[in-house]
């Protein structure tokens, strides 16, 4: 049954498109667009010492679960609730409840795919190293995805309508996407405006999934971050989400 | 048997009561209808038969079952249909079936429902782009996906054109002719009248009258009508007055008007003719649920 509802979502968000574009073409485009630059293979002073190419894998991969948990889940999971489909839901023998898992594994696979292919594209076209400490790359990544989408959750739980739900969605996006360091790299921000990233989900996943890729333990501190904000967002959607 | 039994069935939202005592019982394998305005409280009473509301006060049985603490159990046994469609735009016919019928224990064949439904041909197509004749008969393979012993019906033709309200009206009659009861939730009186073995009148929350719809206008107006016609020739009004049935009868310039009760239409037309007495622009205006409801509520029918 869970895996019925799994494979006829999947065919859904791959028929609208937006997932594989935002999931793969987009954190595509950062990777190929700067690391066609010069020198962009080579370790760079104005990123702490990492390539060019390596940090647009890790800011790809950030961006990429960033939209899928903030934008596409919400998007999503409000459009379900106006058009009553998970209330239909409610009068057959499946909790609707199914339908969120659902959309959580979608959002999560996706975000793994994307994860591998810039490891695997990054490798195959600029010689990028695969994560040094692949394992503290793993779980930096997978708390990172965590904390986003229960953030999503949440949203998702508090927004009435879908257009509501796209609009707190793109509020929580832009500013992640500047603390993110999309715009300046964390390593040229004041150290004022680190210490905000720092406790934003998205900005501690990036630091963490640096830190891994070069070989470093990420700060026992962002981990925890992370983790925090997965449990208490998690919890928060679950008393608040409504069915209708 | 009663299949539903609904007793004292009470709900308030905030300070508003939505639902006041409610009683009815639905037999098994009747089209029940239940009639009323908007906001008279139909869609809430329905919802707390489905288990989707927890009534204030009072009982509520469906199979035997209460719809809150056995509430899986029951949505194995009946299927619905919602006002709205509860379907994701982008899912196609097939795919819906498909992911209905993995919700059930002993689902039916979707194969056999997209072609009992007429969707064979639009079985790849997405929801979204479906006709409103097609979607609704979808929603209503949806509701029959389960197998169920009980299907509720919520608003069926609301917003169908009238080829397609008739076409529909004959599928409700065939999930009857299959074994299914069917709850009918409706504001339209000729729909009612048209289906319903038996129906509940709902009006501000409470039920104003239960019975079949015959039952209902006999009850409330009285029954009969009125027919109007102009003789060819010379009429005794005499004649007519004394019919059985009849309670009025007086001219109308050139027409006459009968008023009366029951079957004296048939009657008056069956002494028309032992007379020889040929008629013109003949019509007769029976009396309808529309009455019944008008006398009943105190106000008008709710048309749309």
């Amino acid at each position: 049954m869970l895996g019925k509802i799994l494979a006829i979502e999947f065919r859904m968000r791959m028929r609208e498109v937006l997932t594989p574009l935002f999931a793969l073409a987009l954190p595509l485009a950062l990777l190929f667009g700067f690391g066609l630059m010069p020198d962009a293979t080579k370790p760079s002073k104005d990123l702490g010492g990492q390539s060019t190419t390596e940090y647009m894998a890790v800011l790809g991969t950030g961006i990429a679960f960033a939209i899928l948990s903030l934008i596409m889940l919400p998007g999503v999971l409000s459009d379900y609730r106006e058009r009553g489909v998970l209330r239909r839901m409610r009068a057959t023998p499946v909790r609707p409840s199914a339908l969120l898992t659902a959309q959580l594994v979608i959002n999560a696979g996706a975000g793994a795919v994307t994860a591998a292919v810039m490891i695997v594209v990054g490798a195959a076209a600029f010689g990028t190293s695969a994560p040094r400490g692949f394992g503290w790359f793993l779980l930096a990544a997978v708390l990172c995805l965590l904390a986003l989408l229960a953030l999503g959750s949440l949203v998702s739980a508090v927004v009435p309508t879908g257009r509501a739900g796209n609009a707190v969605g793109s509020l929580l996006f832009f500013p992640s996407m500047f603390l993110a360091g999309v715009y300046i790299p964390y390593d040229q921000m004041p150290r004022t405006l680190q210490r905000v990233c720092d406790v934003t989900p998205l900005g501690a996943g990036i630091r963490s999934m640096r830190d891994a890729w070069m070989g470093h333990a990420p700060h026992p501190s962002q981990l925890a971050i992370m983790a925090v904000y997965a449990v208490v967002a998690t919890l928060a959607a679950a008393r608040l989400f409504r069915w209708e | 048997m009663a299949i539903i039994e609904v007793d004292g069935l009470t709900k308030r939202y905030g300070g508003r009561t939505a639902l006041d005592g409610v009683s009815f019982s639905v037999e098994e394998g009747e089209i029940f209808g239940i009639l009323g305005p908007n906001g008279a409280g139909k869609t809430t009473a329905v919802e707390c038969l489905e288990g989707l509301r927890r009534p204030d006060a009072g009982t509520v049985r469906v199979l035997g079952l209460d719809p809150q603490a056995d509430a899986r159990e029951l949505h194995q046994r009946i299927g619905v249909q919602l006002q709205r469609t509860g379907l994701p735009g982008s899912i196609r016919v097939r795919e819906a079936l498909e992911l209905y019928t993995s919700f059930y224990a002993s689902p039916r064949d979707p194969a056999e429902l997209l072609a009992q439904w007429g969707l064979e041909e639009r079985r790849n197509t997405r929801v979204r782009s479906l006709s409103g004749g097609q979607a609704q008969r979808l929603y209503i393979a949806l509701a029959l996906v389960g197998a169920p012993r009980v299907a509720f019906l919520d608003e069926l033709t609301t917003g169908l054109d009238p080829q397609a309200r008739r076409a529909t009206w004959d599928l409700i009659r065939r999930i009857r002719d299959d074994g299914v009861t069917v709850v009918l939730i409706s504001h339209f009186m000729d729909e009612a009248e048209e289906l319903c073995d038996r129906l509940a009148v709902f009006d501000a929350g409470r039920v104003v009258a239960t019975g079949s719809p015959g039952g209902l206008i006999e009850e409330a107006t009285g029954g009969g009508g009125r027919m109007r016609f102009r003789p060819a020739g010379e009429l005794d009004l005499a004649l007519l007055a004394g019919v059985p049935g009849v309670t009025d009868v007086r001219r109308s310039g050139r027409h006459v008007v009968v008023t009366g009760r029951g079957d004296f239409a048939t009657a008056v037309t069956s002494v028309l003719a032992r007379n020889h007495i040929v008629v013109a622009d003949l019509r007769i205006d029976q009396r309808t649920l529309d009455d019944a409801y008008l006398a009943l509520t105190g106000g008008p029918s709710p048309r749309d």
